[in-house]
């Protein structure tokens, strides 16, 4: 067996440690070693954004992060997106414009629309396309999705 | 993916100690987005990952106006784009390194790797081909530098000696009345791989009527990033015309030596040099406030 490492790090807001190979991606450590199944694999090469998370306040796509890089670094997953009160705004709006189909690139959708919204509050038709460039949906053609993520960011929080 | 330790050095010294120990058998991480992906697929192999990013002399963007611009090899393309100075000085670099993937890779991605990984269709090393760019290099024997223009021999090769690795890359400081800028074909608008990339710079009279010098890089036309030293001597004194221009985009044309494959004909590619190559010259020129005679 490969040695393992000791990793900690902060997570949706809770402090939590984890033994990994550094062999093995973030993205295969959220969802096999800490059972935060949101974030998905699809390509697993960094093209599609289904794995996005926020990484010290960089999206990134966590498929192509090695786990034992993030010790002492703070990660959002689409699990940490929505409070205890209830759905985030981009979550409802997705809802309301049904901004999906299968579902399968959903949380990376979100998840990069947050790190958008995060640090420009007010973006335009384009910036908002041109930020979700990264991220790959087969099923919509992207127009709801862009829809939502407008509404969005014009729905006072 | 293959089994491999991990290093997370805290000094350049030490990164030289551990590329000399594993005689070879290691491999330098900044972003990942090119290596984590090799590894996976089985295009590299290692025994040992030696992530740099803890070094904070690697990771800095720093610019003075003496000696001009120093990237950390493992500063992230985000880093570098959202820098005040690069983005007032230097933005015939932002034009290349900005459109290195999307935002998530912009995140991770280092100049540093993308120069390192030799791709020939690399978006970074045309504009810093053109701002004659310097590579900073540690190693056993101590530094050494070398012009970004001879650091790549091959696809996916590098000049690296065994036990070297890229530290920072240094652009001079800008000269006077200069411009530059780099232009791509892809048939996306976004997240896609160069079918053929031109970067331009231009240094002008104090009239702004004639070229006083001028340097044209060109990617993906060839198995590394190419100087197209002729074309952009051809400038050397001469009046900004449109018919210079064309002159020296043609002579660029000429050195170009590109294959066809799934993203483009030999003979498209050819074309495409012709015309960014006169689109990226007038880009430049114009950064640089000349004016053409015609």
């Amino acid at each position: 067996m490969p040695n393992k490492t000791h990793v900690t790090t902060i997570i949706n807001g809770e402090e939590m440690e984890f033994l990994c190979e550094p062999r093995q991606s973030l993205l295969e450590v959220l969802r096999d070693t800490l059972g935060l199944m949101g974030a998905k694999e699809g390509c697993n090469n960094g093209n599609c954004g289904a794995c996005n998370i926020i990484l010290d306040g960089a999206l990134v796509n966590s498929c192509i992060v090695l786990a034992v890089e993030i010790q002492g670094k703070t990660v959002t997953t689409i699990e940490g997106i929505a409070s205890p009160d209830g759905l985030h705004a981009l979550q409802q709006k997705f809802i309301e414009h049904a901004a999906l189909q299968c579902g399968f690139c959903t949380p990376g959708f979100i998840v990069a629309s947050k790190a958008l919204l995060d640090q420009n509050p007010d973006p335009s038709e384009h910036e908002v396309r041109e930020w979700l460039s990264g991220n790959l949906c087969r099923c919509t053609g992207y127009d709801r999705i862009v829809r939502a993520v407008l509404d969005a960011a014009d729905t006072p929080t | 993916m293959q089994a491999f330790d991990y290093a997370a050095p805290e000094s350049v010294e030490e990164v030289v100690k551990l590329l000399v120990g594993k005689n070879g058998d290691a491999q330098i991480l900044a972003g990942g987005t090119d290596l984590i992906v090799q590894l996976r697929e089985g295009r590299r192999s290692t025994k040992l990952v030696i992530d740099i990013k803890n070094i904070s002399e690697l990771t800095l963007v720093a610019f003075e106006s003496k000696n001009g611009l120093r990237i950390g090899a493992a500063a992230s393309c985000s880093q570098i784009c959202s820098n005040e100075n690069v983005n007032k000085h230097y933005p015939g670099l932002i034009d290349g390194i900005g459109l290195i993937g999307g935002v998530q890779i912009q995140s991770r991605a280092s100049v540093g790797g993308n120069l390192c990984n030799a791709s020939p269709a690399a978006d970074s090393i045309p504009p810093l081909i053109v701002h004659e760019a310097v590579c900073h290099v540690a190693g056993p024997n101590g530094a050494r530098t070398i012009p970004v223009d001879e650091f790549c021999i091959a696809p996916g090769k590098n000049t690296l000696a065994a036990g070297e690795f890229l530290s920072s890359i240094i652009v001079p400081a800008p000269k006077e009345k200069t411009g530059a800028s780099y232009l791509r074909f892809i048939p996306r608008n976004e997240m896609d791989i160069a079918v053929v990339g031109a970067g331009a710079s231009v240094v002008l009279d104090d009239d702004k009527i004639h070229f006083v010098s001028a340097r044209i890089a060109l990617g993906a036309v060839a198995p590394t990033p190419l100087l197209a030293s002729d074309a952009g001597t051809f400038l050397t004194g001469k009046a900004i015309t449109h018919a210079n221009v064309k002159g020296a985009a043609r002579m660029a044309q000429e050195i170009a030596k590109p294959i066809t494959d799934l993203r483009g004909t030999a003979e498209h590619r050819k074309h495409l040099v012709a015309v960014l190559v006169e689109r990226a010259l007038d880009k430049a020129i114009e950064r640089a406030g000349g004016n053409y005679a015609e």
